[in-house]
């Protein structure tokens, strides 16, 4: 596999590699325009095509590496297709041209789908751990860990409670909790630092260097520009589907900045 | 506006593909291999088992008799049956056994509806969960139709009570019903992946399917028996035959004969065993195959 014919001075070994990506979404029933049933019927009569399907196009053409090492923050204001970019790299949404290639499997930090209101926070515990692809016997080991972390317990046995009663910042400290019990190749991070109280805060922040030690890279996708000078080395900046600027966090977040100002 | 100039490393075409491929990095989210596939899903199947049944728990927990409900639902529905095509029609005359005979076909029928049903939503209904986390997405219509087949389970434990009560008691052939139910159920996970597929390309076929699947019970002797309803030359022989070995007839027959002491080896159709294993077979690998073509899709749009 090494054919070691990298250019010399570039011997770092690349773990996303993300070429000319493009992402489209069809959204079904998102048309305008009122009295949809008659219109609908129209439609279908005067044979326009995909009626009530409309595209939109989130990314166009990304490209960049990322290498073993590198924590990146990925900047941009609401809508700009960070998320939407994040998953493609983890490969939950396919991109419609272009490609990604990973080394191993990356992994979003996003198990809240995975989890049940109606069930206890046990058993989501449970659940949650089995998503994110552990073992049981893991699930089992770390499982004190995770409800420790969690300070679900602090103020009472809730642990035994179903999620439904969770207030949501519990709801929300008893998913990270969950999510980060695993270590992973490639990190990839949507917006985990907002969640919960000041100690919350600071314990994560604390877990996601832990992870960051332990990952070969990590992505992190904030609105907080301070958590990615302190996270980050690198940063790129997307705007309106389009990579603006890729390079050092700081210089990329000081322009962002000014950037933003002036709008 | 006065836009800053891009500032971003650019690469020439194939650049970035020629140093993804030097280090043997793999393209994400590709369609893994058929084999890869299968172990890959072998692989969840804690995760299959555990959201099957918190699915099912899930079901009743906000209800204040719980999981009572769980037994007291089928009852319910045997009843309704009990009442409207038993003592309202009259469907029993010339049906010996006939609770029996209906409550078997109503629960059997029940779980491939409610598969197929499950089906149409696996993808959709659970687009959060494919879009958040990796993992081989026929463990979503594997994990409702393994929650279909406990939620049958527990229907059999009301049938069995039904059985005692109408004088039927366990006799050897009651362990008949393992192999029909296991066929059936392989049956129920191929269709319902198929319907996952095309669901999840087309959601308005979710809208078609429970006229589908009416017109089907209908047609499959569910409440009432084929042979009587069918005697005579009122229909060509062909229909006869096609309605005879269509899977949920065969399966809901298998089942009587399994169970009914009155429900004799004659009035199933010829090589019934056979053709229901085949059908459980073609379905559910095809169903499967069918499943895995899309599963680089899934989640899009």
């Amino acid at each position: 596999m090494a054919e070691l014919k990298d250019s010399p001075g570039d011997d770092r070994v690349p773990t996303v590699v993300v070429d000319d990506v493009h992402i489209t979404y069809t959204v079904n029933g998102a048309r305008t325009g009122r009295g949809s049933a008659t219109s609908a019927l129209s439609r279908l009569t005067t044979r326009r095509r995909t009626p009530g399907a409309r595209q939109v196009h989130a990314v166009k053409g990304v490209s960049f590496a990322a290498y073993t090492g590198e924590a990146i923050g990925l900047i941009g204001s609401n809508g700009s297709g960070k998320s939407t970019l994040l998953k493609a790299v983890a490969g939950l949404l396919p991109p419609t041209r272009g490609r990604v290639h990973t080394q191993g499997q990356p992994s979003l930090l996003g198990v809240n789908a995975a989890l049940m209101g109606d069930l206890t926070g046990e058993r989501n515990v449970v659940l949650g751990g089995l998503a994110m692809g552990m073992t049981r016997e893991q699930i089992r080991e770390r499982y004190d860990g995770i409800v420790a972390f969690s300070g679900i317990n602090e103020k009472g046995d809730f642990i035994t409670l179903p999620m439904r009663t969770y207030s949501s910042g519990m709801g929300a400290r008893l998913r990270f909790s969950i999510a980060a019990a695993k270590s992973h190749d490639v990190l990839l991070i949507d917006e985990a630092l907002s969640t919960g109280d000041a100690t919350f805060q600071r314990r994560s922040k604390d877990r996601i260097k832990e992870l960051r030690a332990e990952a070969g890279t990590v992505f992190l996708v904030s609105h907080s520009n301070k958590s990615i000078t302190e996270t980050c080395d690198r940063a790129l900046w997307l705007e309106a589907g389009t990579l603006r600027m890729d390079g050092p966090a700081k210089e990329v977040v000081a322009e962002y900045e000014k950037f933003t100002k002036r709008k | 506006m006065g836009a800053p100039a891009q500032d971003v490393p650019t690469y020439a075409p194939g650049e970035l593909a020629a140093l993804a491929a030097r280090h043997g990095l793999t393209v994400s989210g590709a369609r893994p291999s058929l084999p890869a596939y299968v172990r890959q899903l072998w692989g969840r199947r804690h995760f299959i088992a555990a959201f099957a049944t918190a699915k099912l728990t899930a079901q009743y927990s906000q209800a204040k008799l719980g999981q009572i409900w769980q037994i007291m639902t089928p009852l319910l529905n045997a009843t309704v049956y009990y009442f409207i095509f038993g003592v309202l029609m009259n469907t029993k005359h010339g049906v010996e056994d006939f609770v029996p005979f209906l409550v078997t076909g109503v629960f059997i029928w029940t779980f491939t509806a409610s598969s197929i049903t499950a089906g149409t939503r696996a993808i959709s209904g659970n687009i959060g969960l494919v879009r958040a986390l990796h993992f081989p997405r026929a463990s979503l219509p594997v994990a409702l139709a393994l929650q279909q087949l406990q939620q049958l389970l527990f229907s059999l434990g009301a049938l069995t009570l039904i059985l005692l009560a109408f004088g039927q008691y366990p006799r050897p052939s009651w362990l008949l019903a393992v192999p029909a139910l296991a066929l059936q159920a392989v049956f129920n996970t191929g269709v319902s992946m198929a319907v996952a597929r095309l669901t999840a390309k087309t959601p308005d076929i979710a809208q078609l399917t429970p006229f589908v699947l009416r017109t089907w019970m209908y047609s499959s002797g569910v409440m009432w028996s084929l042979d009587h309803l069918l005697k005579g030359e009122r229909v060509p022989h062909a229909v006869m035959v096609a309605l005879e070995y269509n899977p949920a007839a065969l399966f809901i027959n298998l089942m009587r004969y399994a169970l009914i002491d009155s429900y004799t080896w004659a009035q199933l159709p010829p090589h019934a065993w056979a053709v229901a294993a085949g059908w459980a077979l073609v379905c559910g690998v095809a169903g499967f195959v069918y499943f895995w073509k899309a599963e680089e899709t899934y989640g899009r749009g």
